[in-house]
């Protein structure tokens, strides 16, 4: 095995372009590096172009306003304050650079080990981690201060010491994450050391991090540094700029100056610093920014190519009716259409499959129907009408008024549906009491008895505990129980089986149908599975990018499918069963050794 | 819930013990010979081995921890090796002022920081939002004390709106106190707000794309009390930061009190370090450590409670 270029070629590359030359074009951030790189001159060059010796004294200067010569005048012990601001801006790079890197030198490397290798080294680590978080730094500094007769380099290694948690933190959890790519598995199966593959792919996972870090670190370090140098701790005969704010802030109130000389050097250093970290930070992290308002897509042209779907029922006998539906969506590469002109309607009592693969649009219909799209959505439509009513022109507020009233909504996934922080009693019962205007008592007994309705059996238990504690399945018959709970005359149901077992799909199914006939309610289901749709639905819709190309009874459609892709569909759905059952056979076959 | 209350407690204790015996050999390792500090340069080897005898430092250290260990789990830190006076009165008397700034300041935090991230939460695109990011940036990193100094240039030279320096106790005069402490609290909030609001807006975008929100707006429920939901389970990493935001104050207090001339626990601590007055730096050690603990424990009760997973760990 050569350990050459394989590790390089999978690795995913941050981005197109070079980090920096990202960097390069956010003006906030050049303007803070060039801050930052100008302080770093100064620090490098004090010597060269110092005006003055920064400790020479000169009596005459004391206190004095700026003036030619002495460019920001003389302090309290009539020493000139811009060189003596020149030469503090060395003072206080090189603190921040020792506290960096002892920072770096302790937490990166016990990070790393405690995201690799994990168990009782990472368990250790993360104790003493959490524990000198919980120290007060500064006395344990003053402690350091008082051995070590304020030593600098010690105390800035000290300082080093509370930032390194910070840095632990960072390279475990970037560690823990790139450890669980499968890449590296591949790279340890390919006989690739730890070593190697330490230094191959978590050390590249690791460096951006340690430097964004590092320019947030650097910026606290000046602050305490200061801090303490404001204290007369560690002022050596090294001019720096915390010992200079002291002196400006004895003589504050007489000259206002004096303080205000280092305390901007320091502010502007801290601030300059502050921006390259969350600059680089932005460009790494690559955090989605959320749309805003008035950065929603535009709405769709009303009449943009054909409609599809067909209307079977009188807009007065339907319990939905959507004509000429668009969904829109704002992507980094353009607004994009996902429902493209789908006209639909079901009437009271009858249920109709939306049928397609992922990305047909089907569950963007359903949720704009709803009017639930997500910020980045926009739809409009000819018309939507509800129980007969047109409802797409009424403002949103009346339009949600007929969510939980009119219109229940069962979900996909059932487990990520329900809020993990409260019991299933307050989530049922909190939409009755708010939205159907019931008493505590009543809305208590409504939820006991629609949670027996849809067949679970010991309710007060259920009612009691929290999503985490119940099973997919039973939290499905939860949701559905919500959804039903507001006597609504439409529900809508975006996939209702897929997330769960087999064996319970068919009873969640069987619950729906019972639901839907009991209520007589229209109920629309979304699925990409025809046994679902011969199950339980009278009317198939069939979608395919964002149109809808075919619509008929179910018998129709499975007898003689109008079109190829219909037929592809259904053949595929049942090519999934066979397999299945092969599958099946094989395990059983095997013992039932073979994971499946 | 037991279970876990006395979990925490025990852990809390542990630290508690880590922590102080950690500062007990750390100073006296660092500092060595205090007596050089305490009786100053002149004092002859003769003199300072009579302190040393007197103050106990001629025995073994771990004879002197088990003494100063003993005898500080009842509370007696002994006395101060510079004025002799007991280091538990010391601290009584300035952990008041300490407290009320660093109460006021958690407060100020959590209130102000709990509407900014709601605010900007809800629009996170709005102006305050984008403020919210800026100043973010910026307050994370500078110190409490140099906002101090800006706040006592503008609103209290300037201005004249408070004092510049000083303490009213609070029995004292209601109003005079909580104007002695508005600037230094404010000084140290500063930071803590940013931080917190800014976790709570992140906090929001995360907790509103999850299915939940979208299947309670389907429930008919108002925008009002979605945002309730969203707020309960964003909260957690904005209670955590909280917390660390807390040790940071104790700390930072300690600069701030110096430049407000607050009669607090930070200038003894300065005056002790420069003198080497180990006793003194324990027992304010002591003091900082449990009030973290105690934090951290009324952290893990409100987590508990906001986080039902949290309990069953």
């Amino acid at each position: 095995m050569t350990d050459a270029a394989f590790p390089a070629d999978i690795t995913p590359s941050p981005g197109k372009q070079g980090l920096w030359a990202r960097y390069l074009r956010r003006p906030a951030g050049v303007a803070a590096l060039a801050v930052f790189l100008l302080v770093v001159l100064v620090g490098l060059f004090a010597p060269l172009i110092a005006p003055h010796d920064p400790n020479f004294v000169d009596f005459a200067l004391t206190q004095t306003p700026p003036a030619p010569g002495h460019l920001m005048g003389g302090d309290s012990a009539g020493r000139d304050i811009f060189s003596r601001l020149l030469f503090g801006a060395r003072t206080t790079l090189y603190g921040a650079a020792v506290a960096c890197l002892a920072g770096v030198a302790l937490g990166v490397p016990a990070g790393v080990a405690a995201g690799y290798f994990g168990g009782p080294a990472d368990r250790i680590c993360s104790w003493i981690s959490d524990a000198a978080q919980s120290v007060p730094g500064m006395i344990v500094l003053l402690i350091v201060a008082a051995g070590t007769g304020g030593d600098f380099t010690v105390l800035m290694v000290t300082v080093g010491a509370f930032m390194a948690p910070g840095y632990y933190r960072m390279s475990r959890s970037k560690t823990l994450a790139v450890r669980n790519e499968p890449y590296i598995d591949a790279a340890r199966v390919a006989g690739l050391t730890h070593t190697k593959i330490l230094y191959a792919h978590v050390l590249r996972a690791v460096h951006a991090p340690v430097i964004i870090q590092s320019a947030l670190t650097a910026g606290v370090a000046m602050g305490m540094q200061a801090g303490l140098q404001f204290l007369g701790i560690g002022t050596a005969s090294n001019p720096n700029w915390g010992q200079m704010m002291n002196d400006g802030f004895r003589t504050m109130l007489t000259h206002p100056l004096i303080l205000l000389w280092p305390s901007a050097a320091l502010g502007v250093t801290i601030a300059a610093l502050a921006f390259m970290g969350s600059t680089l930070g932005d460009l790494v992290s690559v955090r989605t920014e959320p749309v805003s308002r008035r950065a929603r897509p535009a709405a769709p042209p009303r009449d943009e190519g054909a409609r599809s779907g067909d209307l079977v029922h009188a807009v007065e006998d339907s319990a939905l009716r959507v004509e000429n539906l668009r969904v829109t969506y704002r992507t980094p590469d353009g607004d994009k259409q996902v429902v493209r002109g789908v006209c639909l309607d079901v009437a009271p009592g009858e249920v109709l499959g939306i049928v397609g693969e992922s990305g047909s649009g089907k569950s963007q219909t359903v949720f704009s129907t709803l009017d639930l799209l997500p910020a980045e959505g926009h739809s409009t439509a000819d018309g939507v009408w509800i129980a007969g009513r047109p409802v797409g022109d009424l403002p949103r507020a009346k339009r949600h008024a007929l969510l939980g009233t009119r219109i229940g909504y069962v979900p996909q996934e059932p487990m990520s549906n329900l809020d993990p922080c409260y019991t299933i009693g307050n989530q049922l019962v909190e939409p009755l009491r708010a939205v159907h205007e019931l008493s505590k008592d009543e809305a208590k007994e409504r939820a006991r008895a629609i949670l027996v309705r849809v067949g679970i059996t010991d309710p007060e238990r259920v009612l009691a505990s929290y999503p985490h504690q119940i099973s997919g399945g039973m939290a499905q018959r939860v949701l559905i129980a919500g959804a039903v709970a507001g006597n609504p005359s439409l529900l809508v149901a975006d996939e209702p089986t897929t997330a769960l077992d087999v064996t319970v799909q068919a009873e969640v199914l069987e619950l729906l149908r019972e639901l839907q006939q009991e209520y007589g309610m229209a109920l629309v289901i979304v699925t990409h599975n025809f046994g679902v749709v011969a199950d339980i639905c009278d009317r198939v819709a069939v979608m395919k990018d964002g149109k809808i190309i075919e619509t008929g009874p179910v018998d129709q459609i499975f007898t003689q499918p109008g079109d190829p892709y219909t037929a592809e569909l259904i053949h595929a759905s049942q090519d999934d069963t066979e397999s299945r059952a092969e599958l099946d056979a094989a395990w059983n076959k095997a013992g039932r050794t073979v994971r499946t | 819930m037991i279970k876990f209350t006395l979990r925490r407690l025990l852990s809390g204790a542990v630290l508690l013990l880590v922590v102080t015996s950690a500062s007990f050999f750390l100073a006296h390792l660092a500092i060595g010979d205090p007596t050089a500090g305490l009786l100053g340069d002149s004092a002859t080897p003769a003199q300072r081995a009579a302190l040393r005898e007197q103050l106990g430092l001629d025995r073994a250290l771990l004879t002197q921890f088990w003494d100063w260990f003993s005898h500080a789990v009842q509370g007696d830190f002994g006395t101060s090796w510079r004025n002799f006076q007991p280091i538990s009165d010391q601290i009584a008397l300035r952990v008041p002022v300490t407290l009320s700034v660093v109460v006021a300041a958690t407060l100020l935090a959590a209130v102000v920081g709990l509407a900014v991230g709601v605010a900007t939460g809800l629009r996170p695109s709005g102006i305050l939002a984008r403020g919210l990011k800026l100043a973010s940036v910026v307050l994370f990193a500078l110190p409490g004390f140099w906002v101090s100094l800006v706040l006592v240039m503008v609103f209290a030279i300037k201005l004249q709106w408070f004092p510049a320096v000083g303490y009213v106790p609070l029995v004292h005069s209601g109003t005079g106190w909580l104007r002695s402490i508005t600037l230094p609290s404010i000084a140290l909030a500063l930071g803590a707000i940013v931080m917190i609001a800014e976790q709570l807006r992140n906090g929001f975008l995360q907790v509103n794309n999850q299915d939940f929100v979208r299947t309670l707006r389907a429930r008919g429920l108002s925008s009002r009390r979605v945002t309730l939901h969203v707020l309960r389970n964003a909260s957690p990493a904005a209670l955590t930061v909280l917390a660390v935001m807390f040790v940071g104050l104790l700390g930072g207090a300690i600069v701030v009190e110096i430049v407000f001339n607050l009669p607090g626990i930070g200038s003894l601590t300065q005056s002790a370090s420069q003198i080497g007055d180990i006793p003194v730096l324990l027992g304010l050690t002591v003091v900082t450590v449990v009030f973290v603990v105690v934090i951290n424990f009324l952290l893990d009760l409100v987590l508990g409670w906001v986080n039902p997973k949290v309990r069953e760990q």
